[in-house]
């Protein structure tokens, strides 16, 4: 009687175990899947034509997706000399005034911003800018961006901040640095590689979005540079291509979706990189 | 009295409500090492942080009374000016772990702009490093990050940082307190070398420390200043009760 109860419970145990190692597995299909995906879809597409030449009009052959490039770079340093500066300097407050009432105030409303949904942040910036600008653009698609990014930047600013030893915060006061020098001089520079991650991990969540950018940077056959001009992004035009009813497009649109996958997979790679240092 | 260098008139110290150092009047000689020991706290960490105008850093942290550098009250003067003439080296060494170690000796100078040319740099980090016994282990490798280094040889470091500055004073805050029994000898030869040059306040908790390096030995208790004296007087006939059943061992 003994001895079969134990042999139950170990079948029981061993059918958990694998249990466990199978659903762990499911959750690792749906990534292998869509590079599996990506990569036989878009792989083929990619040329250096692909990569450096504008979008040609429907029934011509070729075209690629250089604007798109540019204008999803333009976006992304826009939106990062806005949200770096700003997230950087509230990651810093935060972890300086740790338990005063105006910090809990603003860690609650990050972490509600972080929760918003981002065709909303679109919506904002288009009564922000797009409206009193009289026109879509780069600079609107960017602060939309911005918004999205700053609550990823603030959590990792304040993350890395609070394991900096106060010893050193004493040591460089203890001379006779002033504050201020202390928290740019010492404090972020002893920060900088948890700072960069974060700041990197923010690039990589903003740079795939379309949503906020459908009424804002609104997407360009052109090249453009002009912040002011509206600008076509990697997500938008695999919006609209994979939409589109051309075949040719779609094969585009798989491009530049490999392209952009492998762009904010290297970019936590280097995450990875950095951190494990 | 003569060469009085610091001096402290009725000082308290608060956190909030709570007073930490009751009415502590003291005065410190130049180029002697003073310690100032007493069981855990008794407030004397508070009291040298009060001198560098680092305790009222502290949410909540204040004080009254008086202290004064060479005479002149340093609530008057600018904390930045103050923590420049008085150094301070901690518990723990804690040199900048971005810097290398020319660059954490000259730390004061640089974190400030204060520009100097390239031989007043190299002059001023050698002799700091000379003074801190330092010198002869590092002139190779002035370029590696300070905290490449040992844990005696950090807290060497981190002295040599303060005494960049020229300051008048040093306050040492239970320096070896983190270190191993050789790299205490170490910074214990250190403080007994530098007492020609430097006032040196030093806060310890091991009374053979205190007995082996100062002139003169501050016993508190409780946020009180017990007794304050010669340190042989103190070690062979202290005048107070509390303070022999310390160094006997009767409690702390």
């Amino acid at each position: 009687m003994a001895a079969q109860g134990t042999y139950v419970r170990i079948v029981k145990d061993r059918l958990f175990y694998t249990l466990v190692i199978l659903l762990a597995a499911c959750s690792i299909i749906p990534l292998a899947l869509i590079l599996y995906y990506i990569t036989v879809k878009g792989f083929n597409a990619i040329n250096w034509e692909f990569i450096a030449s504008l979008p040609k009009p429907v029934g011509e052959a070729g075209g690629g997706i250089s604007n798109a490039i540019v204008g999803t770079l333009m976006l992304v340093i826009i939106a990062s000399c806005f949200a770096i500066p700003i997230g950087v300097m509230t990651g810093v407050f935060l972890s300086e005034n740790k338990n005063r009432k105006i910090a809990h105030v603003i860690r609650s409303a990050v972490e509600i911003l972080m929760g918003i949904p981002s065709i909303i942040l679109g919506i904002i910036a288009y009564a922000w800018v797009v409206m009193p600008m009289g026109g879509f653009s780069a600079l609107s698609g960017g602060v939309a961006l911005a918004i999205m990014m700053l609550p990823v930047i603030i959590r990792s600013t304040e993350e890395t901040l609070k394991l900096i030893p106060n010893d050193l915060k004493e040591a460089s006061l203890a001379i006779g640095v002033p504050y201020y020098r202390t928290i740019l001089k010492v404090i972020i520079p002893a920060g900088l590689s948890g700072i960069i991650t974060g700041a990197l991990l923010g690039v990589a969540r903003i740079a795939g979005e379309t949503a906020p950018l459908l009424f804002t940077a609104f997407g360009s056959p052109w090249m453009n540079f002009n912040i002011f001009e509206p600008v076509n992004s990697m997500p938008l035009l695999i919006y609209y291509y994979a939409t589109s009813p051309y075949e040719d497009w779609h094969s585009i649109a798989w491009g530049a979706s490999f392209v952009l996958v492998v762009f904010i997979l290297g970019l936590n790679l280097i995450v990875k990189l950095v951190t494990r240092k | 009295m003569k060469n009085i260098i610091l001096r402290t008139d009725k000082l308290s110290a608060y956190f909030g409500k709570e007073e930490v150092i009751k009415k502590v009047s003291v005065s410190f000689e130049k180029n002697k090492v003073t310690a100032i020991m007493g069981p855990s706290g008794c407030g004397k960490t508070t009291l040298i942080r009060t001198i560098n105008r680092m305790h009222e850093l502290t949410p909540g942290a204040t004080i009254s009374g008086k202290i004064y550098l060479n005479d002149e009250d340093i609530s008057s003067m600018n904390p930045i000016l103050v923590r420049r003439k008085i150094g301070m080296v901690f518990q723990r060494p804690n040199p900048f772990p971005t810097m290398s170690i020319f660059e954490n000796v000259i730390a004061g100078y640089k974190l400030n702009s204060i520009s100097l040319s390239r031989d007043e740099r190299n002059t001023i980090v050698e002799d700091s490093l000379k003074k801190a016994a330092l010198w002869d282990e590092v002139r190779d490798i002035l370029h590696r990050k300070g905290t490449f280094l040992s844990g005696g040889q950090q807290q060497r470091l981190c002295i040599a940082r303060a005494l960049a500055m020229k300051p008048d004073l040093i306050l040492l805050d239970e320096p070896t307190s983190a270190l191993d029994p050789k790299a205490t000898a170490s910074i214990e030869e250190l403080i007994i070398s530098l007492k020609d040059t430097v006032t040196i306040l030093i806060v310890t908790h091991n009374t053979a420390q205190a007995a082996r390096v100062s002139n003169f030995t501050a016993f508190m208790y409780l946020g009180e200043l017990i007794e304050f004296g010669t340190t042989t007087k103190m070690f062979t006939v202290p005048d107070n009760k509390k303070t022999e059943e310390y160094l006997t061992g009767k409690f702390g």
